[in-house]
């Protein structure tokens, strides 16, 4: 897809404020959905088909790794029932090994790439990264945006390293990590969503998981209320991505009932919504045992990987 | 592949709440029957069932009442107001512990969604309580320099969208200030009221001190002309509020009243939108409409109308109506069968005036009072919609092209309740808030209450303030 400055232009035409008490009260009254029963089941499930089971530490190895691909493919050993997750979230360098064990599953392979997570690298370093971790075979690109640049006020350098990026990246889906937590306010969270959005993501993405706050209910509202305007204007679908810090299963339903309710159904599915995580799996299939059987499980009935 | 994902039914559990057959009338720490013996049935409106006989206070009834209340008023004004604070505050600990019940209560009886009774009529009602014991024995410090005496016996008539919450407004101040009370609630909504009636028992406040009888307009027009009474304090429709003011003239007899409104919810073309839209939603569709400060007229500057307006039906389709007791309930039913006929009466006078008619679409459940979500467009300020207060779930919506047109639009009604203004413009909220001729102005929320801000109207919405300090000041002499 060819992607011109002028594209950098719907930005001012959606533009909008936000108002930061009026998004958390929202949130907040969002987050008091009930869901019970029949509704509880299908949405932890729907939140394990959403979900990107991450690892991103420096002493990740081909153990680790294959131990989470097999957890990626089978989260319940004893219950084939639990879908398998949306994808694998890992560093570009295993990204091969990755795609290897992952061939026809279903599930995805998601390199972050482009300096992750500080996005301080030069350009066509990052670049090259992205390229490198498409080559070996990943379907997904989470990249993080350089933050520095954007909160300089060079709107047009966010725009051009996503555009470059979106290149890179070619057929592979490109999610956009805002760290919203380095930000500053929601104004900006909405801005930089709609720069990135315009210039081509696939999904935005609220935070790396490095730095805190990551993930939170009101940011989640805002980003969405973001793609809804750009919907509209461009009648283009951006996905949704919530990261770090997401471990029970209640926020996991909290942040479906945002998605729902702001975006719609259309957006609950895995080629629109994602959850970026690793021990809230765990939580999400002792949900679902309990609804089924009333009971909670010994945690040791659940892998540890 | 999108799945579609609803909310299984979540209904609050009705086992905390104990509704007996029949109640007495609440008269020197008693329940005592009524003495022409006549009973009401009060009923749920979203189901119409019957929930409880209700006596209705005839003109001995209330001279009983009121001279339970004159007989204890001397021992309570004299007791010091840390002793009457002890009081006070037991009541709000109390109505927190049972804070459940009473919630479930007020959505039988009243038909609110039980999201709203549980996290603000209830969680409001004990908030008052607190604060106003906190002034009870501080008195000297809210009116330096002048001693403030109570007034006597306080006849409190309060209204049937609020029961709880407006009795706790009513009757935490008069408390505080050494008054003693006969409160008549709503003929439509007396459970919650009665429900307090027992705390006053539990909690041990001297007899008297509280009364509660219950009955239709003959008993409160009976509270307020009543030659021992000294203070009345009313919320409730303009029309009564002018009866009221009518009957005390001439009498000594000190006043507040608050009446209705016709709130402009003003949006400016530099305003958070979607937040505006959540401020739209809670100022019209709270509580059914049944709000005197509703935001029933939203002003929208022309150059946004459109999108703001598209934004704002989109919300409106994920609203959820129905049974009041499900927690996910966004909009209950109607208070009763009088007030849904008055809505259909306004809503067809609004389509026979050429405004444009917009509803959500939803399934109405059979029984019980129900109306759908509504906004009219292309409405004119000469429209009824306009000017008359609805009262239910009904917005009119109107445009303005300048800063000066909104404040003239705001202000061109008889009511002065509240308005809400929703720009990024820090100025322009301090310049608008200047200018409109309402009691409360709320920057870019609406609706939002504390027990410290004081509350009511200008105009045709009446005077005094109730809540904070100055809420005090309709409940003392000064000298």
């Amino acid at each position: 897809m060819a992607v011109t400055t002028s594209d950098l232009e719907v930005v001012d035409r959606i533009g909008g404020a936000v108002d930061a008490v009026g998004a958390a009260q929202r949130a907040a009254s969002l987050a008091t959905r009930s869901i019970k029963r029949e509704a509880k089941v299908q949405g932890l499930q729907l939140a394990v088909r959403c979900c990107d089971l991450t690892t991103l530490e420096g002493s990740d190895s081909p153990g680790k790794i294959r131990q989470l691909a097999a957890k990626a493919m089978r989260p319940s050993p004893a219950d084939p029932a639990v879908p398998h997750v949306a994808a694998l979230c890992i560093y570009p360098r295993w990204v091969a090994l990755a795609s290897e064990l992952l061939r026809d599953s279903g599930v995805k392979v998601a390199s972050v790439a482009g300096g992750f997570p500080s996005g301080q690298l030069p350009l066509d370093l990052r670049l090259r990264e992205i390229e490198g971790a498409v080559a070996d075979g990943a379907d997904e690109i989470d990249i993080v945006i350089g933050r520095g640049a954007f909160l300089a006020g060079d709107d047009e350098g966010l725009f051009h390293e996503v555009t470059a990026s979106k290149n890179a990246a070619g057929p592979a889906h490109l999610k956009v990590i805002l760290e919203t937590g380095e930000l500053g306010s929601f104004d900006r969270v909405r801005r930089a969503a709609l720069v990135a959005m315009a210039a081509g993501a696939d999904t935005i993405k609220t935070s790396t998981g490095k730095i805190s706050p990551a993930a939170t209910l009101p940011t989640a509202l805002v980003m969405a209320e973001a793609i809804r305007d750009f919907w509209d204007q461009t009648g283009r679908a951006v996905g949704l991505k919530v990261a770090g810090g997401i471990r029970s299963s209640k926020d996991a339903l909290r942040y479906l009932v945002i998605v729902k309710e702001t975006l719609g159904d259309d957006w609950l599915s895995p080629d629109r919504f994602r959850i970026g995580a690793s021990s809230l799996l765990n939580d999400l299939l002792m949900q679902i045992d309990k609804q089924r059987t009333g009971l909670y499980s010994d945690p040791d009935r659940y892998t540890i990987d | 592949m999108a799945s579609s994902w609803g909310y299984s039914p979540a209904p609050e559990s009705t086992d905390t709440v104990d509704i007996r057959d029949d109640y007495g009338l609440f008269i020197g720490g008693r329940f005592v029957e009524p003495s022409g013996g006549e009973y009401v049935k009060t009923i749920n409106p979203a189901t119409e069932e019957v929930l409880a006989a209700i006596p209705v206070a005839d003109d001995d009834d209330v001279d009983r009442a009121v001279d339970a209340a004159g007989a204890a008023f001397k021992k309570w004004a004299r007791l010091p107001g840390a002793e009457r604070a002890k009081y006070i505050f037991r009541i709000a600990r109390v109505i927190q512990e049972r804070s459940r019940a009473l919630a479930v209560l007020e959505t039988m009886n009243g038909g609110k969604p039980i999201k709203e009774s549980r996290d603000l009529d209830v969680p409001l009602a004990a908030a008052h309580f607190f604060y106003h014991a906190g002034w009870a024995d501080k008195l000297e410090f809210a009116f330096p320099g002048r001693k403030a005496e109570p007034l006597g016996v306080a006849a409190q008539i309060i209204p049937w969208n609020f029961p709880l919450l407006m009795l706790a407004w009513k009757i935490a101040p008069a408390l505080a200030t050494g008054n003693t009370v006969v409160l008549k609630p709503a003929e439509t909504t007396p459970l919650t009221a009665l429900a307090f009636a027992a705390i006053c028992q539990e909690v041990g406040l001297p007899p008297g001190v509280v009364n509660i009888i219950t009955g239709a307009g003959a008993t409160g027009a009976a509270l307020v002309r009543h030659p021992d009474v000294h203070k009345i304090a009313f919320t409730g429709s303009t029309e009564v509020g002018k009866d009221i003011q009518r009957a005390v003239a001439g009498t000594s007899k000190k006043v507040t009243l608050e009446l209705g409104g016709k709130a402009a919810n003003i949006v400016f073309e530099d305003a958070p939108l979607d937040q505006a839209v959540e401020g739209i939603v809670n100022g019209i569709f709270f509580n059914q409409g049944h709000v005197c400060c509703a935001g029933s007229r939203l002003l929208v500057q022309e150059s946004i109308a459109e999108r703001l307006l598209d934004k704002l039906k989109r919300r409106l389709a994920t609203l959820k109506m129905g049974d009041p007791l499900d927690k996910n309930t966004d909009l209950g039913a109607i208070n009763s069968r009088e007030q849904l006929s008055k809505i259909k009466t306004l809503v067809g006078v609004g389509v026979d005036e050429g405004a444009e008619l917009y509803q959500a679409e939803c399934d109405l459940p059979d029984r019980g009072f129900w109306f759908p979500p509504t906004i009219f467009t292309g409405v004119s300020q000469s429209h009824r919609i306009a000017r008359e207060e609805i009262f239910g779930p009904v917005l009119s919506v109107l445009t303005f092209r300048t800063v000066e047109e909104a404040v003239q639009k705001a202000n061109n009604t008889t009511f002065g309740l509240s308005a809400g203004v929703w720009t990024e413009k820090g100025s322009r909220i301090l310049w608008m808030a200047d200018h409109l001729k309402a009691g409360v102005v709320w920057a870019n929320t609406f609706n939002r209450f504390d027990p410290a801000s004081p509350f009511g109207g200008y105009k045709e919405s009446g005077y005094g303030r109730e809540g904070g300090r100055h809420g005090l000041e309709g409940y003392v002499n000064l000298t």
